[in-house]
């Protein structure tokens, strides 16, 4: 018995310090250096000291970086809408098919995820610009009609770096909305329905409840990735639709100024944990709110 | 419960799937999802340096990226630190699959959250932050050739090994502790379970997890642009700068052949995830 219990405790420890020293190693230690950094100042060309001064981050809040971190939350809260918006209806969809209809359409909408983002971006890039695929087809279709036509300029702008944050992220919000459909009890429907309840009732009134928790999961899966993204902006976006990420890099790869866009990258890293703990509230209270019920 | 109902109700659809919207939705996704894509790969054929309009089939782009010692280069170190990161994740996350699957200790709940960091936090911040660390510690930069490319490997197997855990750990659940402890009264030793009992169980997990890191790996650019040096290019940093630089259809071609080789890998996990499926299925 006792040699049982000394060789668990001895597996305990085999099967956490690893996992641990890693993340310890390369996450935890990395980001609370960057941490300290935000606080630090530039003496010289490299030598950087920590003093505990809060300028970096009130250099932050200067009109030029906050209206970049604004805009940033505000295209990835609209890529979040959209991707809801074509996700929710998807999902349910999805949900409601014949099991066979059911994995095949799963598989085509997550395989496109397989596919690197960078050539996905690239591969917008052919179709949306201006002598793009786009433009011929409106071309095409104005030849038809007889109507003048000038080609869009649809690339290097907000629009195009919200297309192309849709275009990668739609799958983070159909999974774990179809997860949602897929576990409820659908006995609840069939009452509903009984009880004269129209289709419009059985969305706002059951479905949307009970699936809460996963609409705020995909929200989270969309929104996080969406505000810290890098390449789309770089590659769709025009000089003026920089986002939070691509001013961060620049600080790093040219301006050399490692304190300041360490401290821009924690506001990121702030504003990530506080989603996350609000989300943990959420869940918290949505489960108490259920109890409450039962009671 | 869950499958207790559906029998009981099978029929009790909403056939939201029949309706003309969910069509209409589903047809714009697809078009909107697939067309860019097989554009750029069919665009990859075209004989013409511009790359607009259809000039007729070649395989002239191909050669021309074989021929690319700088894409080659690229790919061979894509390829050796798939690998590398593939067995790398698969340790770690065999060992934190087994961890939170066996043990209870305290403050459970925060760390496995700390787990899924690498995942949820943006990979700019990640990438940012790997930087620093490695020039901070004086990682030296001329190593010989596979070791330097372990910073961009250890990169790798933070933000892979988490998902081998989670699909790990959901197989577990699946484990019959039983089979365990038969094996221990048998006189097996804790190896022998591990290696004979224990292993075969995860296996199809082990296979399509490892798929996975191994895409995953073969797809990074932001962790790996920060954790790159001039000598360690991967083929998305390539390509990056193939695009930065003009569009052609090399770019295309070297694009196809890379997205062939995660669709195989792809494909394979999904095989062999609908294999197991059937098999629960014929249980």
């Amino acid at each position: 018995m006792m040699k049982q219990v000394g060789s668990h405790r001895l597996i305990f420890w085999l099967t956490f310090i690893p996992p641990t020293l890693w993340l310890l190693i390369f996450l935890l230690i990395p980001l609370s250096i960057i941490g300290s950094f935000s606080f630090s100042e530039k003496r010289g060309l490299i030598d950087i000291e920590l003093s505990w001064i809060l300028n970096n981050y009130i250099r932050a809040a200067d009109l030029i970086y906050l209206s970049t971190l604004i805009k940033s939350i505000g295209v990835a809260g609209i890529t979040t809408v959209i991707c809801f918006l074509f996700g929710f209806p998807l999902a349910l969809g999805i949900a409601s098919a014949p099991p066979r209809w059911k994995s095949i359409l799963l598989i085509a909408i997550i395989l496109p995820f397989c596919v690197n983002l960078l050539i996905r971006t690239y591969a917008l890039i052919a179709v949306f610009r201006t002598r793009g695929f786009f433009n011929f087809g409106l071309e095409w279709f104005a030849d038809l009609i007889n109507v003048p036509f000038e080609p869009l300029s649809l690339l290097y702008n907000d629009t195009a770096v919200i297309l192309g944050l849709v275009y990668v992220h739609l799958p983070f919000m159909i999974l774990p909305l179809y997860a949602g459909f897929e576990g409820f009890n659908k006995t609840l429907l069939e009452a509903a329905l009984d009880l004269g309840a129209s289709k419009l009732e059985l969305l706002t009134s059951i479905i949307i409840p009970i699936i809460t928790p996963s609409i705020i999961s995909g929200c989270i899966l969309v929104f996080i990735p969406a505000l810290g993204s890098y390449l789309t902006p770089e590659l769709l976006g025009g000089p003026n639709s920089q986002m939070i990420a691509n001013v961060i890099e620049r600080q790093f790869m040219n301006a050399n100024d490692w304190p300041f866009g360490s401290a821009l990258s924690m506001v990121l890293v702030y504003l990530t944990f506080g989603i996350l703990a609000l989300r943990y509230l959420c869940f918290n209270n949505l489960y108490l709110d259920k109890n409450k019920r039962r009671l | 419960m869950k499958i207790k109902n559906n029998d009981k109700a099978p029929k009790v659809s909403l056939d939201y799937f029949y309706q003309w919207w969910f069509k209409v939705i589903l047809c714009v996704t697809f078009i909107f999802l697939y067309a860019p894509i097989l554009v750029l790969i069919i665009f990859s054929f075209n004989d013409s340096r511009r790359n607009i309009t259809w000039r007729g089939f070649t395989f002239k782009y191909y050669e021309k990226a074989a021929l690319n010692d700088g894409l080659i280069d690229a790919f061979i170190n894509s390829l050796t630190i798939g690998i590398f990161n593939t067995l790398g994740s698969l340790i770690l996350g065999i060992l934190t699959a087994l961890l939170l699957w066996r043990f209870r200790f305290p403050f459970k709940a925060v760390y496995e959250g700390i787990i899924l960091l690498p995942v949820v936090m943006p990979e700019i911040c990640i990438g940012v932050a790997l930087l620093v660390f490695f020039n901070q510690i004086g990682w030296a930069n001329n190593l010989p050739w596979p070791l330097s490319l372990s910073k961009i490997t250890f990169a790798h197997i933070l933000f892979s090994f988490p998902f081998v855990a989670i699909i790990i750990r959901a197989r577990l659940a699946t484990f019959n502790l039983e089979q365990e402890e038969a094996a221990f009264d048998l006189g097996a030793s804790p190896g022998q379970v591990f290696t004979n009992v224990f292993l075969p169980h995860i296996r199809p997990a082990l296979i399509v997890s490892g798929l996975i890191a191994f895409t995953l790996s073969l797809d990074d650019f932001v962790i790996t642009f920060f954790t790159s040096g001039p000598d360690t290019i991967t083929v998305p940093i390539k390509i990056y700068s193939m695009v930065r630089f003009s569009v052609t259809p090399e770019v295309n071609a070297a694009s196809t052949i890379l997205l062939l080789i995660t669709l195989c890998a792809a494909g394979i996990a999904l095989w062999v995830h609908r294999a197991k499926i059937s098999r629960i299925g014929k249980l």
